[in-house]
This record gives structure tokens, C-alpha cells and sequence, in this order.
């Protein structure tokens, strides 16, 4: 028998819910609200913020400041360039450890994944040697490698995931119908994983797209994404509430958009597995 | 051409022997079941000779030529899998132009080939579906017409039938048979279903633990089977297996004797007493199980769907001499 939900209880969980999801979302959508005010009356009491009058001027003085534009670009071929790249190296890593799994696979999936408990502060003096001494400094191609190394665990273990519900006999009949390693990968599983490969995606260009330590100690102008035209306004020059808040509303309305569009994908790939 | 021959053949997964090493010959045009009990190595063994696994040792040959280090593609042969492993995102026509289409055929005569597959397997009008729109008879349909388009040198089917509820197992079972009739090409079939086995091979390869226990025609294995394990796998129900004085008084260890062999008399001058424990009446014929002095398992009867006997009535039983196979210890055949 279902277990019976008296309405007074559904209406107070689904009360509770919303109250945490509005605590949640609060932080976002106080920086929309301060990014239409003046520097003035951003950094009034609340309740004045909410009475001052609205307008657009923050925007317009971001745009002067500095070229939205340019690191609106950088982003997207920082986050979409290191996405890409890793899904070259991760489908045949996953394929391998998929379907041809041996003894050490899931050591070394462990051990993949363990890169990701290192704190990346960590590794930051080796790498930024590197950088300087293959030119690398405040160039998309050195981002989009060090992005691509730093997600490649998860996008390897996603796409594992997503693999392994793949029945090896549809790739052996594959291989029985004459498909080489390549075709039985183009035609066979990369069709078949198409959902969890989106799923993937997504959630790298995210990842990708908001990281933030890597992006602003590796770049200083040219190569600088939205979060280093962010982190300009939280400036030794004084600070500027609304002009903060209408640049990070800028950077972060783009992959707000996508993700709000791809919702029922995204949900798909974080839930993958658990219920198949 | 399509002959088959596994010399030495043998698989080891790591420190485990699945298939001691073996030596078989398929003949072109044969039909030959692989058949035993779950784990036995049947389809381990079919999946060497498609070469999805590679041998431990041993040579396998096709049409004289040796195939063991081939991949499976350039073998010539065509599987039809359990699970029937159709591409779920291409339609019919794609699925069964598949194979064409990695050979690099020219496009005209990869329609061809799939208009005239369909055609023998009546899936004309659901070329333009895709596999999760098809009954599971459907798809088994599409999975051979994935295989008969490449015009093999032998079809190597793995328990194709086990996914299909009863009705159409038997509808797809002679589908295959007309099939092999129709194309005479040689078919590698495996089942754990005896009842596969006894009506659709002209050879049967009964496997136990990776060993070959017997290979004959399905009646041959019937009428004489080698060893306790053959008599006690084929025929259904099974054969009666005695041992004890009974098997002594005919000088052999065990014997056995099958349901139809053993007659229920009436008179009085009984050779094997017993009462009655389950029937099973099928109208045709009525299986009784019959609990003897002296025997654990029950024993199985065959007799006329008239024969009105029920629980627990006293019955007589005549053992057709004639019928009675007789093992030793080791529990092979006594002639």
C-alpha cells in the first residue's frame, strides 16, 4: 500500500521546500536586484534598497569599463574548447575501462577520481612554472588544457557510467558485422550514449564555465573569461556593490540560460545510474 | 562452404579451464546444436568459433583455412545473439544493411539484399521502425535478417530463443529450421533446451563442464546414449536412473530406463510396484510419478491420457526389457 500523505502534511513539506529552495536562490537574485540600482543605494539597508529606484546605469558602466564581449568569447572557447578536448581523450578511456575492464579498472578509476581530492592550490607553483616556460600565460590554449585535465576525471567516470549500460552483446554483434574499433565507436556507442554524452557536456561547459581559481591565477587580460571580468570589480579601488552585482549578473546569465533549457538533461546525468 | 573443424580447441580464463582442449568437425550444410546444462561452456565455445574470444590453444579452421587469429568480421560467419543486440537507434532497414554497409557495398545492392531478406521474413512493412517498436519475435526476425544479408558461411545462433515466451518459441523454432532447409547453410545453434535440440539439429554436441559427452543425431543420442549424463539430459521427461539391486540384477551399475518404456499393468504379476504420487494429465498423455520402496526420486511414467489412476492408488509396472540402458561405475554405456 502507498503510504497515505494527509494534504496538511504535503502542503507543509512542499512549504519547507520552498523555503529552502528561496534561501538557496536569495544570494542570486539580491545581485539582479542590486545590479539595477545606483552604487548609492546598493549599500543601504535592505528594505531601502527595495524602495530606491531602478535603473540601468551599472550596465552601461561595466560595458564602458571593460569589453564584456571579449571575455564573454574567452569563456566560451575556454569552456566548450576543454569540453571538447576531454571527450577526445575520455570516450576511449571510457570505452576501455566499459568494456574491456581488467583487474586494476576500478583502482584506476579510483585513482583518477582521487586527483580531484588534491586541492588544486597544490599544484599551482609546478603549473605555473610549466605555463611560463611553454608561453602558456594568459593564453585560451593553456586554459582550455589545464580545464581539460582538471574535469577529465569527470567526464572519464560519466561516460563510464553511461557505457556500462550499454550491452557489450550490441557491440559484439558490431564487431561480427564487420564494424572496425573506430566504426563500432562512431556508429554503435556514441549514438547509443548520446544522452549520457549531452549529459556530460552540459554539466563540463558548467564546470568549465564557473571555475574560477585556474582561470583568474593563469590569466591577466587577453585570455581573461567572465570570471576574471568578474573578480575586476571587487577592486582595490573602493567597492562597487551594483557594478559587482551587474557584472556578475552578465557572467552568469549565459549559462544560467543554457542550464535553465537543458534542466530535464542535466537532472538525466546527475541521476544516471540510480534509477536507471 | 561452411565447414568448421576445432582442433585441440581449448579456453582457460586465467587459472580456470572452461573447455578442456576438444576436437569437433561441423560439416558444410550441417546443422549442429550445442546443447547442455547452464555453465557447461556451450556458448563459450560458440563464441570462440566467431572469434569474440580467443583461444587458450588449438586451431580452429573454416572451409580449410585457419581462422583462429582472425577477427571476427573476416571469419564469414554471422551471430544472432540472446538479447538479439539490434542497434536501438537505427530503423529495421539500417539495422539489416549494418554488416552491408561496413563491407562498403554499393547502395543498390545493399537494398537489394535487405528487400529480399525482409521479404523471406515478412518484415517488409516494418522496415521504417525502429527495434523498440517490435514484438521480441519481431526483433529476432530483424536480428536474422542482420545475418542472412552477409550471405555467411555459418550462422552461430547463442540461445536466440530464450528471450520469447513459449507460443512463439515454437513458431520461431520451425521458422529457423525452414530456414536452414531454404538456405542449406551450415548453422551453429545453442540451447540448453533439449527440446531445441532434439527437433532442429542434424547433429547435437552434448556439453557437460567444457567436455564433448556425446555428438550423434538427436536420435542416436536417444537410442544410445554413452554415459549417465547424456541419458539423463536428453529426453524429456527424464530418463528413470536406478541404481542399486535392481541395476545389479541386470549386471550394470546404473540403469535406465525412459517414461514411455515402463508400462502400467493391471495384473497382478507386477515387476516394479509402487503407488502413485503426482499426475500430470495432458490429455494425450498422463506422466504419472510414481514413489517406489527403496528410491528417493520418484519414478517417471508414461502412459495412455485414459489410464485412470490418481493419487495414491497402488500401480504395477513393466519395464520393457528391450529398452533398458545399462552403465558402470564410471557411468558408461554397457553394450
Amino acid at each position: 500500500m502507498a503510504r497515505a500523505t494527509a494534504p496538511a502534511r504535503k502542503a507543509l513539506t512542499t512549504a519547507i521546500a520552498g523555503t529552502l529552495a528561496f534561501v538557496m536562490f536569495f544570494p542570486i537574485l539580491w545581485i539582479v536586484v542590486l545590479s539595477f540600482k545606483s552604487e548609492v543605494d546598493a549599500i543601504r539597508a535592505p528594505l531601502q534598497v527595495l524602495s530606491s529606484g531602478w535603473t540601468l546605469d551599472s550596465y552601461g558602466a561595466v560595458q564602458e569599463r571593460s569589453d564584456y564581449f571579449k571575455h564573454f568569447w574567452n569563456s566560451v572557447i575556454i569552456s566548450l574548447g576543454s569540453t571538447f578536448l576531454g571527450l577526445l581523450v575520455a570516450i576511449p578511456a571510457a570505452w576501455a575501462m566499459a568494456f574491456v575492464p581488467g583487474k586494476q579498472t576500478r583502482n584506476v578509476l579510483m585513482w583518477m577520481l582521487s586527483t580531484k581530492m588534491l586541492p588544486p592550490v597544490g599544484v599551482l607553483v609546478p603549473i605555473y612554472l610549466l605555463f611560463i616556460n611553454f608561453g602558456l600565460l594568459d593564453t585560451r590554449i593553456g586554459l582550455v588544457v589545464v580545464l581539460m585535465l582538471i574535469n577529465l576525471p569527470i567526464i572519464i567516470w560519466m561516460l563510464y557510467t553511461y557505457f556500462r549500460e550499454i550491452p557489450g552483446e550490441i557491440l559484439e554483434a558490431a564487431r561480427m558485422d564487420g564494424a572496425s574499433l573506430r566504426e563500432e565507436v562512431l556508429y554503435v556507442l556514441t549514438p547509443m550514449a548520446l544522452p549520457g554524452i549531452a549529459s556530460t557536456i552540459l554539466l563540463n561547459v558548467i564546470l568549465a564555465w564557473n571555475e574560477a581559481f585556474w582561470t583568474l591565477n593563469l590569466t591577466a587580460s587577453r585570455a581573461a573569461p567572465l570570471t576574471a571580468f568578474i573578480a575586476s570589480y571587487s577592486s582595490p579601488e573602493g567597492l562597487f556593490y551594483a557594478k559587482l552585482s551587474a557584472a556578475s549578473v552578465m557572467a552568469i546569465a549565459p549559462i544560467l540560460i543554457m542550464g535553465w533549457f537543458s534542466q530535464k538533461q542535466l537532472v538525466r546525468g546527475l541521476t544516471f545510474g540510480a534509477v536507471k | 562452404m561452411g565447414r568448421i573443424t576445432l582442433n585441440n580447441v581449448g579456453k582457460s580464463f586465467g587459472a580456470v579451464e572452461v573447455i578442456p582442449p576438444l576436437d569437433l568437425t561441423i560439416e558444410d550444410g550441417e546443422f549442429v546444436v550445442f546443447v547442455g546444462p547452464s555453465g557447461c561452456g556451450k556458448s563459450t565455445l560458440l563464441r570462440l568459433i566467431a572469434g569474440l574470444e580467443d583461444v587458450s590453444g588449438g586451431q580452429i579452421r573454416i572451409d580449410g583455412a585457419d581462422a583462429t587469429g582472425l577477427p571476427p568480421a573476416r571469419r564469414g560467419l554471422a551471430m544472432v545473439f540472446q538479447s538479439y543486440a539490434l542497434y536501438p537507434h537505427m530503423s529495421v532497414r539500417k539495422n539489416i544493411a549494418f554488416p552491408l554497409r561496413m563491407a562498403g557495398m554499393d547502395k543498390a545492392e545493399q537494398d537489394r539484399r535487405v528487400a529480399e531478406a525482409a521479404r523471406v521474413l515478412n518484415l517488409t512493412d516494418y522496415l521504417d521502425r525502429r527495434p523498440g517498436q517490435l514484438s521480441g519475435g519481431q526483433r529476432q526476425r530483424v536480428a536474422i535478417g542482420r545475418a542472412i544479408v552477409r550471405e555467411p558461411a555459418a550462422f552461430l545462433f547463442d540461445e536466440p530463443l530464450s528471450n520469447l515466451d513459449a507460443a512463439l518459441r515454437v513458431g520461431m523454432r520451425l521458422e529457423i529450421s525452414e530456414l536452414h532447409e531454404r538456405l542449406k547453410t551450415t548453422m551453429v545453434y545453442v540451447t540448453h533446451d533439449q527440446v531445441e535440440a532434439m527437433t532442429m539439429a542434424d547433429k547435437i554436441v552434448v556439453l557437460n563442464a567444457g567436455r564433448i559427452e556425446q555428438v550423434g543425431s538427436p536420435l542416436d543420442l536417444y537410442r544410445r546414449p554413452r554415459n549417465v549424463f547424456v541419458a539423463g539430459f536428453i529426453g524429456s521427461p527424464r530418463m528413470n536412473l536406478i541404481t542399486g539391486p535392481e541395476a545389479a540384477r541386470h549386471g550394470a551399475h546404473t540403469i535406465g530406463i525412459r517414461p514411455e518404456h515402463i508400462r502400467v499393468s493391471d495384473d497382478e504379476t507386477c515387476i516394479w510396484k509402487g503407488e502413485v504420487g503426482v499426475s500430470e494429465h495432458l490429455g494425450s498423455d498422463t506422466y504419472f510419478h510414481i514413489h517406489m520402496a527403496g528410491r528417493d526420486e520418484p519414478l517417471t511414467v508414461r502412459a495412455g491420457g485414459d489410464v485412470d489412476l490418481y493419487h495414491g492408488d497402488t500401480i504395477c509396472l513393466k519395464p520393457d526389457e528391450a529398452h533398458i540402458h545399462r552403465f558402470d561405475e564410471k557411468g558408461h554405456r554397457i553394450e
